[in-house]
């Protein structure tokens, strides 16, 4: 990016976009976050030069905690190369000018939507999640007036039976993803549309979460090593999706994997959702069943070139 | 190839480039200027600045000009200036009494003090396409009459009502209450008038049109007349505290609406008509209108009336009437999804796997069910 | 069942006043609930007594006066003074509403087997097999069948609906029932049929019940006392037989020699 930094070196606009005022206010959201682990805290989101839905809360958030010497790392879909990862993480680079990164272990702090990275991450990271509808209520109760209630007085009998209602009707749970847990044994939260493959990473994660909802308002926070449970039946335990299948690119098990359709005839293959994971460990001569495909060959291929740009 | 939302850099920045060159069209045909828009398309200005929230007409037209004409594209554009602009304070309420009017009708006097004033109004107008328009010349001058205005003061309908005793009075309030601002602190409900009030000023034309017109077919009616409708311009002043007084910032044009609504009493109190209140940027009448209409259906409560439509639905009402939210909701969607689909696609596949398993399993249990259902 | 010695009121009512502005819902009604009792508030529409349930049930604040009540641990609680909390724990487990509509008290989008397990995921069971099992026995109880659990209250009857409603409150065992006419809108044997099994239930639970209906006949199926009510103010009070067969005031009067004697 030739023109990086140059907004902020110009002095157009405050480090990383806001104001240092605005900044506070969202600090302060997130320190109230912090102490009630889980607990929705309505804050006074601005309007962002990004429209509401594509990730206003995520970066309010990451502008909020962001220093001069942070390394930041921009993920959608558990990808740095997906559209609007690349268009926000421009913007940081643009507002902030801080150096950034593919690399999940350098990251400081990481903004994500749907995924968390693979690698486990620790005790010097912060994880910023992009949150659609912070509610996990929403769906079962549409009024704020009544969720907030409902939080307030713990009473979340609703939710299970929407529980009940899956096995009843399918004979599982069916929600795969921003599927819901209880936080340090008081509030449910929705961790966002992360697939529920991702929920045991939330539990007792050394690093810092953030959430950050712009159009809704709202904030919340589960700090370092704190309980995270996904709610289930002691009979129907909470169970992460299993693919039958290693990625095909790097061969790696035990992660979340996309389906890629290669032809229009039944052809696809299962690749790394979290593409620098799978980056690092072909670059360490792991390969998967379908690495020397052509096709696969052209999307390892456009990733790298992507990379090293 | 699925790698067509893995684009990157490259491909936006080469999709903003052809937003760029389709944007301005064919370049044998003159640019619009700024001047050209704010003087001829001064409606979409006028929407563009009320729920854009910044009263500006020349940013107004470039937001326009910028986003092609999608007025709620500009909006957003002005909204997301808005707020990186410093604030110095609150400037004091307008005094619409002291408006000078270019125009001004009332639906419920034949006449009034100060007259009834037409104005530049669509209204009375044919609708039909003027063709003359497609071959206008520039500059010449355009010949216009009015009539002479009265000089005699024009007080608010609502105000002659209110002399009688026939208006609820404006609810009181103590002037140095503290007046919430919805860009500062986020919207809680129960939500008071003010705050209401700030949220239908910038909301989506459209969505307030269609629930004022919901309560005349009846979907909570509130028997409303346009009282008085009138635009002009009004001073904004500032309460400088190192001066002591309000000095005048400059003037704007906005349009007032005040409804006045079905009659209201009690043993405690006699009856009275009730109000419904709109103001806006520019001359955008039916947004003034609606607003006003739904203003009035949401003051449900305070009188005392029954919940049943959804224009009185207060938590409904705010929580989308905010097209730049709305649409930056709905147009997400656009964003990959590929995760959670992943995750919805091996659910679905498993589900129909036990599905089919099961049925061919008992092949006869389908019917079986179906008279045991009966 | 119950462990509260029976010489001890469950509810008492204090001159509860309820206007709406300045019309009057219900006037200065004071009286004691015993555990195990029904009482029948009858009158005719207008009359005061759904809003004196509503003021009971804590879904209308009492203009004046007061209400007591007896928790499990066998204290008295002025009912408005409870917190929001310790009112909806009352209201999911300790008490039942049973409203006529039985839409009102029912969730129409989610099985039946759900409809009656709500209760007990609400105060905490986790185990799904139990919670279906309670549920299929409740279902059972209120005379549905077994493979009816996973259907949705949409596809039933009038009838089905109201005995399910019935089932959903009941499952946490309250001591203390209301219902507003919970026959009202069915078919005459459908009535017959659930005021049956409606006070085969109450008699083997033991429940204490105060029922609002303007249907004399269901005051006499299942009501231990009965309390009159006309313009807002209980006009005559006593047991059910008793007021029934020898009303004293001329508008009870009235009202027992509009009905059939049952």
């Amino acid at each position: 990016m030739n023109d990086t930094a140059q907004i902020y070196d110009q002095g157009e606009y405050n480090f990383a976009y806001l104001d240092e005022q605005t900044k506070r206010m969202i600090r302060r959201a997130i320190l109230k976050g912090i102490a009630i682990p889980g607990y929705q805290v309505p804050f006074a989101s601005r309007e962002m030069p990004m429209p509401y839905g594509w990730g206003t809360g995520g970066v309010q958030v990451t502008a909020a905690v962001l220093g001069k010497d942070d390394c930041l790392k921009m993920i959608d879909q558990g990808s740095d190369d997906t559209t609007n990862a690349v268009s926000l993480r421009g913007f940081f680079e643009k507002t902030a000018g801080v150096r950034t990164t593919y690399e999940t272990s350098e990251a400081t702090v990481i903004q994500t939507r749907h995924r968390i990275p693979e690698k486990t991450l620790t005790e010097d990271q912060i994880l910023v999640f992009q949150v659609p509808i912070p509610e996990p209520l929403r769906f079962l109760e549409p009024r704020e007036t009544e969720t907030r209630k409902m939080h307030a007085l713990e009473d979340y009998g609703l939710m299970h039976v929407k529980l009940y209602e899956d096995i009843a009707k399918n004979g599982h749970i069916a929600t795969t993803y921003a599927y819901p847990v209880k936080v340090n044994d008081r509030y449910v939260m929705d961790p966002s549309p992360t697939p529920k493959f991702d929920n045991p990473k939330i539990d007792e994660m050394a690093a810092l979460q953030l959430y950050g909802a712009g159009r809704e308002k709202r904030i919340y926070a589960i700090p370092p090593y704190t309980k995270v449970k996904s709610l289930d039946f002691e009979d129907y335990p909470f169970e992460v999706q299993k693919f039958d299948k290693p990625c095909a690119l790097c061969g790696a098990e035990n992660v979340y994997l996309d389906e890629v359709i290669l032809d229009d005839r039944g052809g696809r293959m299962f690749v790394c959702s979290d593409s620098d994971h799978c980056e690092e460990r072909r670059a360490q001569g792991h390969t998967g069943p379908m690495a020397a495909n052509p096709a696969a060959a052209q999307i390892t291929e456009k990733n790298q070139r992507e990379t090293t740009r | 190839m699925y790698v067509a939302v893995k684009g990157g850099e490259t491909a936006i920045r080469n999709a903003h480039k052809l937003l760029a060159k389709r944007r301005r069209g064919d370049t044998s045909v003159p640019a619009l200027t700024l001047e050209q828009i704010a003087e001829q398309l001064s409606h979409s200005v006028a929407r563009v600045m009320g729920e854009g929230s910044l009263y500006d007409e020349t940013l107004a037209a470039l937001a326009i000009k910028q986003a092609r004409g999608d007025l709620i594209e500009a909006a957003f554009l002005m909204r997301a200036y808005r707020t990186t602009l410093p604030r110095f304070g609150y400037s004091q309420p307008v005094d619409t009494a002291r408006m000078l009017v270019e125009r001004r009708i009332s639906a419920t006097y034949k006449d009034l003090p100060g007259g009834q004033v037409l104005g530049p109004t669509f209204d009375y107008s044919y609708r039909l396409l003027d063709f003359t328009l497609a071959a206008e010349s520039d500059g010449a001058e355009l010949p216009v009459e009015t009539a002479e205005m009265r000089d005699e003061a024009m007080p608010r309908v609502t105000d002659l009502l209110g002399d009688e005793g026939l208006m609820e009075p404006d609810p009181i309030t103590d002037v140095d209450a503290p007046v919430g601002d919805l860009t500062r602190e986020p919207l809680a409900f129960p939500a008071d008038r003010d705050l209401r009030l700030q949220n239908l000023a910038r909301g989506d034309e459209g969505f307030l049109l269609a629930l004022a017109y919901s309560t005349q077919r009846g979907y909570g009616r509130t028997h409303p007349f346009a009282g008085e409708i009138r635009y002009g311009e009004v001073e904004v002043e500032f309460f400088a505290e190192e001066l002591g007084f309000a000095v005048t910032l400059g003037t704007i044009k906005v349009t007032e609406c005040q409804m006045v609504n079905q009659f209201k009493g009690s043993s405690k109190a006699a009856p009275t008509f009730t109000r419904g209140y709109g103001l806006v940027f520019g001359q955008v009448e039916r947004k003034a209108m609606s607003m006003a209409m739904v203003d009035r259906s949401m003051r449900w409560q305070e009188l005392g009336e029954e919940q049943s439509a959804p224009a009185q639905d207060i938590e409904f009402v705010l929580s989308h009437s905010d097209n730049i939210q709305a649409t930056g909701f709905v147009e997400h969607l656009k964003l990959p999804h590929y995760v959670d689909f992943q995750a919805e696609l091996d659910l679905v596949r498993r589900m129909r796997a036990e599905w089919f398993e099961k049925r061919d399993q008992n092949p006869d249990e389908d019917a079986a069910a179906q008279e045991a259902a009966e | 069942m119950n462990t509260i010695q029976s010489d001890e009121p469950l509810l008492q009512v204090h001159n509860v006043t309820r206007y709406y502005g300045d019309r009057v819902g219900c006037l200065d009604v004071s009286f004691d609930l015993w555990p195990g009792e029904v009482l029948a508030i009858v009158g005719e529409s207008g009359s005061g007594k759904t809003t004196l349930l509503n003021c009971l049930s804590t879904r209308l604040a009492p203009t004046a006066g007061a209400i007591e009540y007896r928790m499990r641990d066998g204290a008295m609680r002025n009912l408005y003074q409870l917190t929001e909390a310790e009112r909806r724990l009352l209201m999911r487990t300790d008490w039942g509403f049973v409203h006529q509509n039985a839409a009102d008290g029912l969730r129409m989008n989610v099985s039946a087997g759900a409809n009656v397990g709500e209760r007990l995921m609400a105060v905490g069971q986790r185990h799904y097999g139990n919670i279906r099992s309670t549920a299929d026995d409740w279902l059972g109880r209120v005379e549905i069948e077994s493979d009816r659990i996973d259907d949705d209250p949409r596809s039933f009857s009038g009838g089905m609906r109201q005995r399910l409603q019935i089932a959903r409150n009941l499952v946490t065992h309250p001591r203390l029932v209301f219902m507003d006419e919970p026959t009202g809108g069915l078919d005459v044997s459908v009535q017959a049929r659930l005021l049956d099994l409606l006070r085969r239930l109450v008699s083997d639970l033991g429940l204490s019940v105060v029922i609002v209906t303007h249907d004399l006949a269901v005051a006499r199926l299942l009501s231990h006392r009965i309390m009159v009510m006309r313009q807002g103010y209980v006009i005559e009070a006593g047991l059910t037989d008793q007021v029934l067969d020898d009303p004293r005031e001329p508008y009870s009067q009235l009202l027992v020699s509009s009905i059939l004697q049952v």
